[in-house]
């Protein structure tokens, strides 16, 4: 019945065709048939975040996403905010702060905090919780990736990158 | 967790998604954010036959954006609960729904989720439907005949059941721009931030010194439907904040809300949460800042 739907979509720059099935997730074709396996598949019904990628520069759930509704869009993952460099103080700090144990949920907590910073760069420690709350971890209890983000936070303020 | 096989359509028009509705009747579903729909397809609680995005209509004035004319706002039925959250004129003139958009799921999710997508699924749980009912709002709807005005008092039906007939769509709500005088509050209990709520309360009223009237006070979580606590609202209305006062409107909603049992709450328990919530709400109304 569903045919599969030709779709052009700008992934970390690179315009990407592909004939993909209407039911397919966003998630799921950047992992399977992109390879980018930064992004992960976790509860895949919208709560744990581990599946947060961008669509023309807001993130967005990659699990409550089809590809066919991000056709000519942007899709940004976190190997192209890597590789761009954008993330690196905040990669830093997530080392520096034990803010990941198992990694699981590290792409998408980087993914919502970048946003975060962009979007409310005088965030106070609650808000940056509240921010977050869409996002889980199983390993570390928040406390380190809250002290990440707030140290972050502070230092892109000063204008020093970290 | 993978949605089951389905077709998909993105019409350019009003016209052309009046057409899909036609053809495919029971078997389309209309897709906007899909962030309610999504998560029931993974979860294959519905199978539908096709999608119909209609976001390709968002151009058009009639389902999209917030605007204010002649003592209304109308937000359309496209508009995002982001785009409601930094709104100026729902902060300015349908405060209460400036304060329900935080409780609404997460960011990510924010950024997609669509106003109308969250009034046609009108889950109980949900915010903007109790909003609606509250403050007494009306629903456009449209269909290739044309357009049809329905008070959300009377739009909501029954559990996930709307006044929508075949054919038609939810265009835009339509809200008083708040009156000099009139204050709303909107608080909700949730296990988790973000989560669906156990109980919500949607108050608003004229507050005079601490004097109510023309009070609405309806409920989420607390029925099939925004529930709307007209016993309450009599005991309050004309009434002075007091402790009385509120005692009353507490007692009268054990007789018109109709929470059942869920694995985490009995309906005891959240008849409970209602009266505290309420007690709160009233509080908030009338000691704003306090």
């Amino acid at each position: 019945m569903a045919g599969k739907r030709q779709t052009a979509i700008i992934v970390n720059g690179v315009t990407e065709n592909r004939a993909v099935e209407p039911r397919t997730h966003l998630i799921d074709y950047l992992r399977d048939e992109l390879g980018l396996t930064g992004a992960h598949a976790g509860c895949e019904h919208g709560v744990c975040g581990a599946c947060t990628v961008r669509v023309d520069g807001q993130i967005v759930r990659g699990c409550l996403t089809l590809v066919v509704q991000t056709d000519g869009k942007r899709v940004d993952t976190i190997e192209g905010l890597s590789d761009s460099g954008e993330l690196a103080d905040l990669q830093k700090a997530f080392h520096e702060h034990n803010a990941l144990q198992c990694g699981f949920c590290t792409p998408g907590m980087l993914m919502a905090a970048q946003d975060l910073l962009r979007e409310k760069p005088d965030a106070n420690r609650d808000e940056i919780r509240e921010y977050m709350s869409g996002n889980y971890c199983r390993c570390t209890g928040y406390q380190a990736i809250v002290d990440a983000v707030e140290e972050v936070l502070a230092a892109r303020k000063q204008g020093v990158r970290a | 967790m993978k949605a089951p096989q389905f077709d998909y359509a993105k019409p350019a028009s009003l016209a052309e998604a009046f057409d899909l509705l036609e053809r495919h009747g029971d078997e389309a579903k209309l897709l906007a954010g899909g962030q309610t729909l999504m998560a029931t397809l993974n979860m294959r609680l519905s199978q539908p036959g096709i999608l119909i995005d209609i976001t390709g209509l968002a151009n058009l004035a009639a389902l999209s954006g917030i605007r204010a004319e002649a003592g209304r706002v109308s937000v359309g039925a496209l508009t995002t609960h982001r785009q409601i959250e930094r709104s100026e004129l729902i902060a300015q003139q349908v405060t209460m729904l400036a304060q329900a958009v935080p409780h609404i799921a997460h960011i990510a999710i924010r950024n997609v989720g669509t106003f109308g997508g969250s009034i046609a699924f009108a889950d109980p749980a949900a915010e903007y439907p109790v909003c609606a009912v509250a403050l007494n709002a009306d629903i456009v709807l449209v269909s290739r005949q044309g357009e049809r005005r329905v008070p959300a008092r009377q739009f909501f039906k029954a559990l996930y059941e709307t006044d929508l007939k075949p054919g038609e769509m939810v265009a835009r709500a339509e809200f008083n721009a708040q009156p000099p005088g009139y204050r709303s509050v909107f608080m909700e209990l949730a296990r988790r931030h973000g989560d669906y709520a156990i109980v919500g309360v949607a108050a608003h009223a004229k507050v005079t010194g601490n004097l109510l009237s023309d009070v609405s006070l309806a409920y989420l979580g607390m029925g099939g439907i925004p529930m709307l606590a007209r016993k309450a609202m009599a005991a309050l209305e004309g009434k002075a904040y007091a402790p009385d006062t509120v005692a009353a409107a507490q007692a009268a909603l054990a007789g018109e809300l109709d929470p059942s049992d869920d694995l985490y709450s009995t309906t005891a328990t959240k008849l409970h949460l209602a009266r505290v919530l309420t007690g709160r709400a009233l509080a908030a109304l009338t000691q704003p800042g306090a």
